[in-house]
């Protein structure tokens, strides 16, 4: 899952980077809107993590931009102001979800993930497809009720083609999924963790379809 | 405790007690010498009435008594005494009550003369034709009498209304002070939060000039408590941010991952702590000068002084300090702790916005009344110049463990000293220059 995250301060940009990676996101971190922009405008995020206070301006303001231009992207509100009816006017923008400073890691990945999923139209938490059972709140995988041994990558590769059974996902597509921008991307990263994955899961489960990319066999 | 209906009570009644007794003195004064020509015009027309008897009738028996005057009695009876003398000097006739001796020795006219220890009033006529005299006299205790009892008869009621006037008084002081009294009750069964004017329409002329001021303090009070609301949900709302970073690394640590996420996230909870640690310390600053409005006492500060102060207390690696010589010598006269405190905030601006190995060059400004400091940061954009010196107010180019407050805190402490902070972007290079205009009567 990739998350974009709009926060100035480095600490706790820094904190949700990490703690959100832990939790099998990959992040982008920014802090200002007008980078914001540059990022959601280059890249298909499955989640913004918007802090309302901006040096340049304020969360609400980028919020109402994304949804004026037609931008579906789950949005989850940061903020420390958390008087309720800041709380009713971030909802009424077109925020998701809401979350007051402090707050803790696991109920931010985990709302997060609800969120996402609710982005993308599915109703369970788990994602299952010819046979395979994933759990993205606690990583966790098995094929025909037997646990699966994933390591992150392969997770967020095998879940970036089950979100859409039997649709076709690009290279560039599941690249985008695994990795932010200050990562260096192996050339042939996305092979080798099909490979792998076909080696846990079955040969035929992922289907490459050639000049296109991949996508999971669906058997009725 | 004075009360104001006891003050007027006292002046009011003292007042009419004043004029009371000027009133009576007044008619004392008056009566007596009205009653004197009054007595005297008696005396004169009682004479002439003896002296035309006399002249028509036989006055040949000696010391005769004349019947015809009133007998004994007491009060103002027998005020006059009259008394017929031959021109020669024997007594031809008196009235009864009349002293036997002589009542004046005048020839005529009026005259004084004390009688067997009484004071007299005489009116003497002679008359060569009859070749008598005759004297009409009355006793000046009988005038004095009837003018003491004029007097009294005049205090006795007075003397019975004064407790009812001044009960009346103090009544109608009561109810003419009850707008003051239902102005203090309005005020005083107020919550602590109500700071709505006092309305105005209702109070009496003369309350008005207090409802004003008691008005313009309300407002005062209500702008400095708004003030204060703002500054504490500002400073709640920049406590919650780096809480919730330290809460964030605090659970990454915790977690168990890999060592060098673990270690990363201390180090983050190390910068973090220290960065809350300076706003704690900043916040504490900015309400110290909130609270000390009034004017700091004033001297002669040699600025080299206060630089050693803060460079002794701030010392930063890879990052060199150049302090002006002339500077160092300039004394200016200002509050030693506005001036530390305005240089202090500056220079952590500057060492915090500088790339490692750069030079913070403090220097007087050409004009000479001048502290100027400048950086080899990366400067401020320029539409944030005006916005730097708001409160909490990071931009873009912010530094890694910046508050937003410094340059505010720099900024109210120039301007408490009298002096301006002008900021701007250095020209030659890329950079900020901060100075520090001191008002002109500051420079010694």
């Amino acid at each position: 899952m990739r998350i974009l995250v709009v926060e100035d301060d480095s600490v706790l940009a820094n904190g949700l980077k990490v703690g959100l990676g832990l939790a099998g996101m990959t992040v982008d971190c920014v802090g200002t809107c007008v980078d914001a922009r540059a990022a959601l405008s280059t890249s298909v995020f499955d989640t913004v993590v918007l802090d309302l206070m901006l040096p340049d301006g304020t969360g609400l303001d980028l919020l109402r931009e994304m949804r004026g231009a037609g931008d579906r992207t789950p949005v989850l509100l940061l903020t420390a102001m958390d008087e309720t009816s800041d709380r009713i006017r971030g909802l009424d923008t077109g925020a998701d979800d809401y979350l007051g400073k402090p707050f803790d890691l696991d109920e931010l990945a985990a709302r997060v993930r609800a969120i996402a999923r609710r982005g993308s139209g599915r109703a369970s938490a788990c994602l299952s497809a010819a046979g395979i059972l994933l759990d993205p709140s606690n990583l966790s995988a098995a094929l025909h009720g037997v646990p699966l041994s994933l390591s992150r990558r392969e997770f967020s590769v095998l879940a970036a083609l089950m979100e859409r059974p039997g649709t076709v996902r690009s290279k560039a597509e599941i690249e985008d999924r695994l990795y932010g921008w200050q990562e260096e991307i192996e050339s042939n990263a996305v092979e080798v963790h099909i490979h792998h994955l076909r080696a846990k899961i079955g040969r035929d489960t992922i289907e490459t379809v050639r000049g296109l990319g991949y996508r999971i066999r669906v058997t009725s | 405790m004075t009360s104001l209906r006891g003050r007027l009570f006292a002046i009011l009644l003292s007042a009419t007690g004043v004029i009371w007794l000027s009133a009576v003195l007044w008619i004392y004064v008056g009566t007596r010498g009205e009653l004197e020509h009054v007595l005297d015009t008696r005396l004169q027309e009682a004479a002439r009435m003896v002296n035309s008897l006399v002249a028509s009738a036989d006055m040949t028996s000696p010391a005769a008594v004349l019947p015809s005057l009133p007998a004994e009695g007491v009060g103002y009876e027998r005020q006059l005494s009259c008394q017929i003398w031959s021109l020669d000097g024997r007594l031809m006739a008196r009235s009864s009550g009349a002293p036997d001796t002589r009542l004046t020795e005048a020839a005529s006219g009026f005259s004084d003369r004390i009688v067997d220890g009484e004071t007299w009033r005489v009116y003497t006529i002679a008359n060569a034709a009859t070749g008598a005299r005759v004297m009409v006299g009355d006793r000046l205790g009988l005038r004095d009498r009837l003018v003491s009892d004029l007097i009294k008869g005049l205090l006795a009621p007075a003397l019975l209304i004064a407790p009812l006037l001044a009960l009346l008084i103090w009544i109608s002081l009561g109810r003419g002070l009850r707008p003051l009294r239902t102005m203090a009750r309005d005020v005083g069964g107020r919550d602590a939060d109500d700071m709505s004017p006092i309305d105005p329409v209702r109070a009496p002329a003369e309350v008005k000039p207090l409802t004003q001021a008691l008005n313009g303090l309300f407002a005062k009070v209500e702008a400095a408590r708004r003030h204060e609301r703002e500054v504490t949900a500002f400073a709640a709302h920049e406590l919650r941010t780096p809480l919730a970073g330290l809460r964030m690394q605090a659970q990454i640590a915790m977690s168990g991952g890999a060592p060098e996420v673990r270690q990363g996230a201390l180090q983050q909870i190390v910068l973090s702590v220290d960065r809350t640690a300076r706003l704690v310390r900043q916040l504490l600053a900015l309400a110290k000068l909130d609270a000390n409005a009034e004017p700091q006492a004033c001297e002669p500060v040699i600025v080299g002084d206060v630089f050693d102060e803060i460079t002794a207390t701030a010392p930063e690696a890879g990052i060199s300090v150049k302090i002006e010589p002339a500077l160092r010598e300039l004394t200016v006269v200002a509050s030693r702790e506005l001036l530390t405190l305005a240089l202090r905030n500056l220079h952590d601006n500057a060492v915090r916005h500088m790339p490692s190995g750069g030079t913070v060059t403090w220097r007087s400004s050409a004009a000479g009344n001048g502290i100027v400091v400048e950086d080899e940061g990366v400067g401020i954009p320029e539409d944030e110049i005006p916005l730097v010196t708001q409160r909490f107010f990071r931009g873009r180019n912010k530094s890694a463990i910046g508050t937003g407050l410094g340059l505010a805190i720099a900024d109210v402490a120039v301007r408490r000293m009298g002096g301006e902070l002008r900021l701007a972007n250095r020209r030659d290079r890329g950079g900020l220059e901060a100075t520090i205009r001191m008002a002109p009567d500051s420079r010694s």
